[in-house]
């Protein structure tokens, strides 16, 4: 491996006098071209222009720019609370060498050419690019070392490069980056392949505590936020769907909506067919959001339901209920002989498992502001999506993408709510109307009734142990559910799912309802629920056989091995082992409890972590359970932002125990029962656990924490309220069973 | 109808009276630190200060607020100007994920560290219950109100 101190050629090149290799002139400015998936890792190379169209700016790449002002860093990425316009440059300054307060940090533009996908979800910002902002800081690195050499007339080998100066040891001579950003822009842009990148233990801001870039805006109140963009002339805006999603509008009180205070125009919209995009509904324009809620309160719209949703929780409890003991209609994994496993069994058990819908409920209703003008649309827009979302606004509307230009916001919460987007499209359909900008704003009511929820499920397990209490076998039926055959979002086994590849005899099979209300990604799709059947059930395996819960695990992950070769979004079971036994020890596993107290614990591995729980709870007579503490051991490989990170496995633990402890999505006739957050009841301060982090240090590519750590919480704490009480909770959430979070 | 938000009197034409406070903030004087959450006091992103104590601006008719002192969080400190002990702790202990309820939080926090200069966990708790945080970063907050009430004790920032 080449050393941080070797440069590319090019800049040798230059540095030697030797006229560079031209490298093509492709635009009127740099950009990255990703030349694609090679063996699972992202490949790029760098193209670009020299410098003199910048005027003097180092700026080889969209991620950072250096001139004698200042050194600039882009974050490309949406920021959603997950904290990637902190972590995302951080990686460009450590292979920069830019000291972190000399740094200002900018959003970037959405334009893929330059940046790529810029997508927030999947937990993927830190791992899809972790080379590329590597890559892109140290380019810029190894041009300012070589103008430093030319600068000096000195060889490269005697330069290094710290705190956002090049220095020259031998004479103690110091040049900041802003000093040669004239003269580095001058050379060529190296080739990415040939780039040096540090080691893990060179690293000097990767892995130490940050503080948001945004923090003292936000405790400013500035208009960081979606919601906070404000257009001269801006209109208001409200629409109303139908409460049975995908519903057409009739007809609606048109005259008496128009005679209201403050109203500029009401009218209805067909919808485009596309239940992601434009559903149907009624909208109304006016001079302000409150003369628009106001009127929106008036409306009364009468609703063709004949395509609408009809779903029904009750209904689909009933049929699951009927359904579960029978084989399921797809087997999505067959390994082994399940039914030789369970037939030839020392013990065998069989238990049934319900969780329900739920919202994503990110705190920032659903808004954007949009204008349109001579063909094209404009919007601002708090999206996990933006690319996406230019492509369904073209859609939508029936122009061209390159019409549709979209500035990215801040997002009050994103939880997978804003990989979505409806609110877009309808902004921008209803901005073709109006004469001007225009500014749509969902109320909470409308967030609740037009979510795409977190499905809810139904599993039947069944389990074997051998004579020694080993698992021998395991059969999951999941009742799920289907749109007109297709699963909905997260209602679906994915080939490779936990516990594949773990257990020698395993079964997992599914029959789909049909549902209509759209489902969608929320935090951790499909992890965060399966997670909590799956670590329970092997709770209640290991409890029937009499065993220790944390040996019946480790058996479970057996030897230190990748499921997947080659796959770095594999679980690696050496990992797995390492997680569970660091949370383990940490918590006090295996000390005595007094009576009504328990620890439990689980694992799940998703969106490539692997992360451990305990948690210890207290319960009383009355069902109400004090989550004392979780301790929390995750491995992510190297951490980018410490704070950051903690942040996320703090908020993971929170948000896992709000859902488990009372949140529950019903519906009844197509219609959502649950309006607002009175019947929605969210965790609050009083309930609040300690969480106690803490990460193995591992030289792993790394990967990214706004999810992994939320599937292993329910199971945790279930699991400790079966130590404490000998009650097995199999329903989410918890409130079904009679059990509160105190 | 006239408002005295942060020290400043407003002269408000043609508002609703019944409009709630938060859309007067956000829509008519773009104080947008203020936030929508829910519409029905339950979430505390609107949290706002009328005579030093917090209300859910999302549902306080405005006309309530006429003879009071509104503060908000714009008016903690000057625009570019020393941040408040409350905010800057929120700073420090980098206490926000999405940020979307802390505006809500930091009024919240302030009115309580002004009642009450040394709270106790209970006492915090029981002040900040009103205000959710989606993300989930009631320790941190409760870290930073502790770190605020210490600053405030020493004398320092208000």
């Amino acid at each position: 491996m080449k050393t941080a101190m070797d440069l590319p050629v090019e800049i040798e090149e230059a540095v030697n006098g030797i006229e560079p290799i031209r490298i093509a002139k492709i635009g009127r400015r740099e950009f990255l071209k990703l030349t694609g998936l090679v063996g699972g890792g992202l490949m790029l190379s760098f193209t670009g222009l020299r410098a003199a169209a910048t005027g003097g700016a180092l700026h080889p790449n969209g991620f950072l720019r250096i001139d004698s002002e200042g050194i600039t860093l882009y974050a490309k990425n949406p920021e959603i609370g997950q904290g990637v316009k902190t972590s995302l440059p951080m990686i460009v300054a450590e292979e920069l060498d830019a000291a972190w307060e000399d740094v200002a940090v900018a959003q970037s533009p959405i334009d893929e050419a330059t940046y790529g996908p810029q997508v927030a979800g999947g937990s993927n910002s830190i791992r899809v690019n972790w080379d590329l902002l590597r890559t892109a800081g140290a380019t810029a690195r190894a041009m300012l070392l070589g103008a430093a050499a030319v600068r000096l007339g000195v060889p490269p080998a005697e330069l290094a490069t710290r705190d956002s100066h090049v220095v020259h040891e031998r004479t103690g001579t110091r040049l900041h980056y802003t000093d040669l950003a004239d003269a580095a822009a001058a050379m060529p842009v190296p080739d990415a392949s040939r780039l040096p990148l540090k080691a893990p233990d060179q690293y000097r801001l990767l892995g130490t505590r940050i503080t948001g870039v945004d923090n003292e805006a936000l405790v400013r109140g500035e208009p960081l936020f979606g919601i906070d963009q404000s257009l001269p002339g801006m209109k208001y805006a409200v629409y109303q769907k139908c409460p049975a999603q995908r519903g057409r509008v009739k007809s609606f009180n048109e005259s008496e909506i128009r005679q209201l205070p403050g109203i500029h125009d009401v009218f209805s919209l067909e919808g485009n067919g596309n239940p992601l995009e434009l559903m149907p509904g009624v909208a109304i324009v006016a001079d302000s959001t409150w003369a628009a809620l106001s009127a929106k309160r008036q409306l009364r719209v009468d609703w063709d339901e004949t395509d609408a949703a009809q779903d029904s929780w009750s209904d689909a409890v009933a049929q699951a209920g009927r359904l579960r003991r029978e084989a399921g209609a797809t087997r999505v994994v067959e390994s082994g002989d399940v039914d030789a496993a369970l037939a030839g069994s020392a013990q065998r058990l069989e238990s049934f498992y319900t969780y329900h819908f739920a919202s994503h409920a990110q705190l920032e209703p659903q808004n954007c502001v949009a204008r349109f003008a001579n063909g094209a649309v404009e919007l601002w827009a708090p999206t996990q999506t933006p690319h996406r979302g230019i492509d369904n606004v073209a859609n939508t509307l029936g122009i061209p993408a390159d019409r549709v230009t979209v500035h990215q916001t801040r997002c009050g919460g994103g939880f997978g709510r804003r990989l979505y987007n409806d609110f877009m499209c309808e902004a921008a359909a209803i901005a073709t109307r109006v004469d001007g900008p225009v500014k749509l704003q969902w109320t909470r009511e409308d967030d609740m009734s037009h979510d795409l929820f977190r499905a809810g499920g139904f599993h039947q397990l069944e389990g074997s142990l051998d004579a020694e209490g080993s698992v021998t076998g395991l059969r999951d039926h999941f009742i799920t559910f289907a749109d007109r055959g297709r699963p909905v979002s997260g209602g679906s086994f994915r080939p490779g799912v936990f516990p594949s590849g773990l257990i020698d005899n395993l079964r997992l099979e599914e029959t789909a309802l049909e549902w209509r209300t759209r489902c969608g990604a929320w935090r951790a799709p499909f992890s965060n629920v399966f997670g909590f059947v799956i670590e329970s059930f092997v709770h209640e395996l290991a409890t029937a056989a009499g065993r220790d819960h944390l040996e019946v695990m480790l058996e479970i992950f057996g030897e230190p091995r990748w499921l997947d070769p080659g796959n770095p979004r594999a679980l690696h079971t050496g990992r797995a082992a390492g997680v569970v036994r660091l949370a383990a020890e940490r918590a006090g596993w295996g000390r005595a409890m007094p009576a009504g107290r328990g620890l439990g614990l689980a694992f799940y591995f998703s969106h490539a972590g692997h992360v451990a729980e305990v948690a210890e709870v207290s319960v009383d007579a009355e069902k109400k359970i004090k989550v004392h503490r979780v301790t929390v051991a995750a491995d992510v490989g190297p951490i980018v932002n410490l704070s950051g990170a903690e942040n996320q496995l703090e908020g993971s633990v929170i948000d896992g125990l709000s859902t488990m402890a009372g949140l529950a999505v019903t519906f009844e006739n197509g219609r959502v029962e649950q309006s607002n957050f009175d019947a929605y009841p969210m965790l609050r301060m009083p309930e609040t656990p300690e969480v106690d982090v803490h990460f193995v240090a591992s030289d792993f590519p790394p990967s990214g924490l706004g999810e992994p750590a939320l599937p292993p919480l329910a199971p945790a704490v279930c699991n400790a309220v079966f130590a404490a009480t000998g009650h097995r909770i199999r329903t989410l959430p918890i409130s079904e069973e009679g059990f509160s979070i105190v | 109808m006239r408002l005295n938000v942060n020290g400043t009197e407003h002269e408000l034409e043609g508002v609703d009276p019944s409009a709630p406070l938060l859309w007067v903030l956000r829509d008519g004087l773009g104080l947008v630190g203020a936030k929508f959450g829910c519409g029905i006091s339950q979430c505390g992103a609107c949290t706002v200060l009328v005579d030093g104590e917090p209300v859910r601006s999302c549902s306080y008719p405005v006309a309530a607020a006429v003879e009071a002192e509104v503060s908000t969080v714009e008016g903690l400190a000057e625009p570019g100007g020393e941040l408040s002990a409350v905010q800057q702790a929120w700073v420090d202990l980098d206490v926000a994920q999405c940020g979307y309820c802390q505006a809500g939080q930091i009024m919240a926090a302030e009115a309580l560290l002004r009642s009450n200069p040394s709270p106790t966990d209970a006492d915090i708790d029981r002040a900040m219950a009103p205000n959710l945080c989606r993300c989930g970063t009631y320790l941190r907050i409760r870290k930073a109100i502790k770190v605020a009430a210490a600053q405030r004790a020493e004398g320092g920032r208000s």
